[in-house]
């Protein structure tokens, strides 16, 4: 099948506007006819259920926690874009889309980024109305603080926990809708199948994970806004639960899955402590507004760090290496994510990390508290004050911006990140490749779009700060429920959708015995001894810098230990009940063949672009050698895999992509 | 470090449930608590036995899952935090830990420690919003300035992240403070004025109907609550309460 993207034509600030005044509507009337599934309740599932369900539509929403409430949109601390302008330093939509393209190294589709730079300002203004309280200025207007790749103030904040605050706008909407009975909600559900009839996304199965329970739900439109595939790598800032069963299985029934490998390993992570670690904890990058970041310049002060004989407050500054100020003079600590991480990276892999594990370095507040401290001296009349004095001004101007943050570290940590700088290592973070989908957010199969984390649409081949939650909300709010109608203007006369149909009793009956095979199967070792394994080799094989050898041990490696667990994996417990374990299976399982075409995925782009470094891809030369080296004569394009069986038997289908509107430069942040 | 945990196991909400002791040994100081559960949990399977159900996701103490009563404490021990950002060097090596759902009768057990929570869910449906559609047509995000106090009191509050745990160490099972909290929120800021009565009326509803208890001012739920949302939210809620049925 051919790729369309279903581009609007014209010029692109007019895309948008003219696709709305052209697509079809249903009327109010009827939308009370059409039933649509979400799984997921995230900032994208949720406000899409909750916008669909306010235009009329009747919604039915899934989630696997105990509320929508606990999607892990929840623990994004650091803000959200909107081209505002409200600080009159320059923004436009044009600078909004011309950054997210740029940042994500022009490997997104210009017409979907230029959207979501339109959109941008108006989640802003709806959920300011549904009483998001966002940081304000003393004048009550609102705030702004930058963010990295970018020279614009457009990022809006609620202290260090705006996902928090945006997902609880989302879902007290859907909570409006729930109680009016438009929004039928099903926590701790979990979607196991999509159900295809006559080409068309007509369904879904999923498991009550309270009573075990096989289920069967029917829709008009099916929505997957399950968010990214992150745990492929067993250790990520993701929460325990995120998993891509849903993305996945719709993938094995026929959508497209585009550009695996981009990930985002994020700079800024409490470095990992033991063998038994969980998860990584992101802190903000917002901290790179104020924090420094650094590695000894001298091996025996990195040695006398390590061994505890010195500590890194003791370097004076000519013994520190500020090596992003130092290598990007123009963007600093605030060079895009991809950058950072790989820089930590080279000083790490160089013997300069400064843990016990010899992977972490310094962010460090001191500059900035001597010069928030210096600065509120002055405001307050303090004449000649003392060091203590303007440390102690300075702390309370940080422990105000970044408070929440400072405290989750050392509950952590245990160490004063006041007093001495915090530690930090990237660590997976976010997944921007994921389901392909075109222009109306469809994927490859009628039916059944794709939303937020969990498709690839705008953010390329690197993500920029702040633009997750602006994406997510933007596709929920403001780009689905238009084009989801224009799609359901044909199904105003189909009726009911019925669930004792073949497809249904297909789809259930593969369900079941996939369930029935992991209790019955009494192996040797637990889902987590897998999944741990497989963390090991994508980090290893397809972490911060990859090359051919080591994608093709990956392949290989990652097919023979899902072999081994399918042959050996035991699960407790029963089907009938509540089974974390089980569960756990399912998802692991689903990792083990996305592992794999990951693998493949990167293998196929032999070019060094955002979050995707290939280490046979560098500038050999000039002012830029070592940088990655992009090749848009080559690899300009979306790369859409389809489904074979055998992840090493998907066959690529390529989208070419064109940019009208901006010129393609390799990045410099220098 | 070697424990002795006593673990609350209750196989479904009908059984009765009871206590049951575990070791676990070389347990790290740098663990969070649930990685010891974690620890726990993996020997129990490669036992062959079933491992002890909880709940938890973000592991990082904003998404509100994770629910323990730990030595008679929600949350553990510690202050400010939830029960997955407890680490094990609040604890010695030989202590023994008593480890329990979070209780009351709002929250029935489902299984081991995991609890039911969704009468907090219907109290929010009773009112916990704003009713604005998503239209894109909404005024200015700028037009309504709002006091800097206000907003930045309006964010003290909305930081509740529904964990239960104001409930669960409440002698009388009181939701006060969850609700005060979401009702405080709304109370501060302009656009919550329009329903603020409605609003307080209904989700106070809702609360007793769901059979928490009524608040007696013992300030236990302040010092347990991992955001350290205030008893000043009780207050205004009170307040809120009392305006809106001068009213009706």
């Amino acid at each position: 099948m051919a790729l369309d993207s279903k581009i609007p034509k014209g010029p692109l600030k007019d895309k948008w506007t003219t696709y709305k005044n052209k697509i079809d509507l249903v009327n109010p009337a009827n939308k009370r006819l059409i039933d649509v599934i979400v799984v997921g309740t995230g900032l994208a599932g949720g406000s899409a259920s909750a916008t669909l369900a306010e235009l009329g539509y009747n919604v039915k929403a899934f989630c696997y926690q105990d509320s929508p409430r606990r999607a892990h949109s929840i623990a994004a601390q650091g803000g959200i874009n909107a081209a505002k302008n409200y600080q009159g330093d320059g923004d436009s939509f044009y600078r909004l889309f011309y950054d997210t393209v740029k940042g994500g190294d022009y490997r997104s589709r210009e017409a979907n980024v230029y959207r979501l730079a339109e959109v941008s300002a108006n989640i802003i203004d709806q959920c300011v109305a549904q009483g998001v309280p966002f940081a304000r200025d003393y004048g009550g207007l609102l705030d702004n603080r930058s963010f990295g790749g970018v020279l614009v103030s457009r990022t809006f904040y609620a202290k260090g926990q705006t996902g928090q605050q945006l997902l609880l706008g989302a879902y007290s909407a859907m909570n409006r809708q729930i109680a009016r009975g438009k929004i039928e909600m099903f926590n701790r559900h979990e979607m196991l199948d999509v159900v295809i009839v006559d080409g068309k996304a007509r369904g879904i199965i999923a498991r009550n994970l309270i009573t075990g329970e096989i289920e069967r739900h029917s829709a008009h439109a099916v929505v997957i806004a399950s968010g990214g595939y992150g745990n492929v790598y067993f250790l990520s800032t993701n929460a325990m639960g995120s998993n891509a069963t849903a993305a996945w299985k719709i993938h094995k029934k026929g959508a497209y899955f585009a550009n695996p490998c981009y990930t985002q390993i994020h700079p800024t992570c409490i470095p990992r402590s033991g063998d038994y670690q969980s998860k990584l904890t992101l802190m903000s990058e917002s901290l790179r507004n104020d924090g420094r970041i650094w590695v000894p310049k001298n091996m025996d002060d990195v040695k006398a760090i390590r061994e505890g004989r010195k500590k890194p407050t003791d370097l004076s500054e000519d013994e520190r290496d500020y090596y992003l100020e130092r290598r990007y003079p123009a963007f600093g600590n605030l060079v895009p994510r991809d950058v950072a991480s790989r820089a930590a990276k080279e000083r790490c892999d160089a013997g300069y990390g400064v843990n016990a594990t010899g992977e972490a370095v310094y962010l460090d507040f001191k500059s900035a508290i001597e010069r928030y401290g210096k600065e509120q001296c002055k405001l307050h009349g303090i004449k000649n004050p003392s060091k203590e004095k303007i440390t102690e001004e300075g702390e309370k101007i940080v422990e105000a911006k970044y408070g929440n943050l400072f405290q989750m570290y050392e509950k952590i940590v245990d160490e004063n990140p006041y007093k001495t700088p915090m530690m930090i290592y990237p660590a997976t973070h976010y997944t921007m490749g994921g389901v392909w989908v075109d222009y109306n957010l469809m994927t490859t199969v009628d039916g059944l779009y794709c939303i937020g984390e969990a498709n690839f649409s705008d953010h390329g081949a690197n993500r920029l700060g702040a633009s997750a939650l602006m994406q997510g909300l933007a596709d929920g709010y403001f780009v689905l429920p238009y084009t989801i109608g224009d799609y359901l203007s044909d199904d105003i006369r189909t009726g009911k959708i019925s669930t004792e149909t073949k497809e249904f009793d297909e789809a259930e009956k593969a369900v079941k015995e996939r369930l029935d095979f992991f209790i019955n199967n009494k192996g040797e070792h637990s889902v987590d001894y897998y999944h741990k394994k497989l963390g090991k080799i994508m980090w290893e094989k397809c972490g911060m810098s990859r090359n051919e050898k080591g994608l093709k041990e990956a392949m290989k490696e990652i097919k023979e230990l899902r072999e081994d667990f399918w042959k050996n994996v035991t699960v407790p417990g029963d089907l009938n009940e509540m089974n974390p374990e089980l569960e756990k299976a399912g998802r692991v399982a689903d990792f083990l063949e996305l592992g794999e075409l990951f693998a493949k995925d990167a293998l196929d782009r032999n070019e060094s672009c955002g979050g995707h470094f290939r280490e046979e891809s560098v500038e050999l030369d000039g002012l830029q050698k070592g940088e990655a080296k992009r090749n848009d004569k080559d690899y300009a394009y979306v790369a859409a895999w389809e489904y074979k069986g055998e992840p090493a038997d998907a066959v690529l289908h390529k989208e070419e992509l064109e940019f009208n509107d901006i010129e393609l430069k390799q990045r410099s942040y220098k | 470090m070697n424990l002795t945990l006593k673990i609350w196991r209750q196989k479904n909400a009908s059984d009765k449930g009871k206590m049951v002791d575990y070791k676990v040994t070389d347990i790290s100081e740098h663990m969070s608590f649930l990685e010891m559960m974690d620890v726990l949990n993996e020997q129990l399977i490669n036992k062959g036995e079933e491992p002890v159900a909880f709940d938890h996701d973000c592991r990082e103490g904003i998404c509100g899952m994770c629910s323990m009563y730990i030595n008679g404490e929600a949350h553990g021990p510690d202050r400010g935090v939830t029960t997955c950002q407890l680490h094990m060097r609040m604890f010695n090596d030989r202590d023994t830990i008593y480890i329990e759902p979070f209780r009351a009768a709002a929250f029935p057990v489902i299984k081991d420690l995991v609890v039911d929570r969704s009468s907090f869910e219907r109290i929010q449906q009773a009112g916990g919003f704003i009713s604005v559609n998503t239209s894109g047509n909404t005024q200015d995000a700028n037009s309504i300035p709002i006091a800097k106090d206000a907003a930045d009191e309006a964010m003290d509050a909305a930081t509740c992240i529904g964990c239960g745990a104001c409930v669960a160490t409440c002698k009388n099972s009181s939701a006060m403070l969850f609700v005060g909290a979401k009702v405080s929120q709304y109370a501060l800021l302009p656009q919550g004025q329009v329903e603020a009565a409605d609003r307080v009326l209904n989700m106070v509803k809702q609360m007793d109907e769901e059979g928490f208890g009524n608040c007696t001012n013992t300030g236990a739920c302040e010092i347990e609550c991992p955001k350290g949302i205030s008893l000043e939210n009780i207050a205004r809620m009170n307040r809120e309460y009392m305006k809106a049925s001068m009213k009706g």
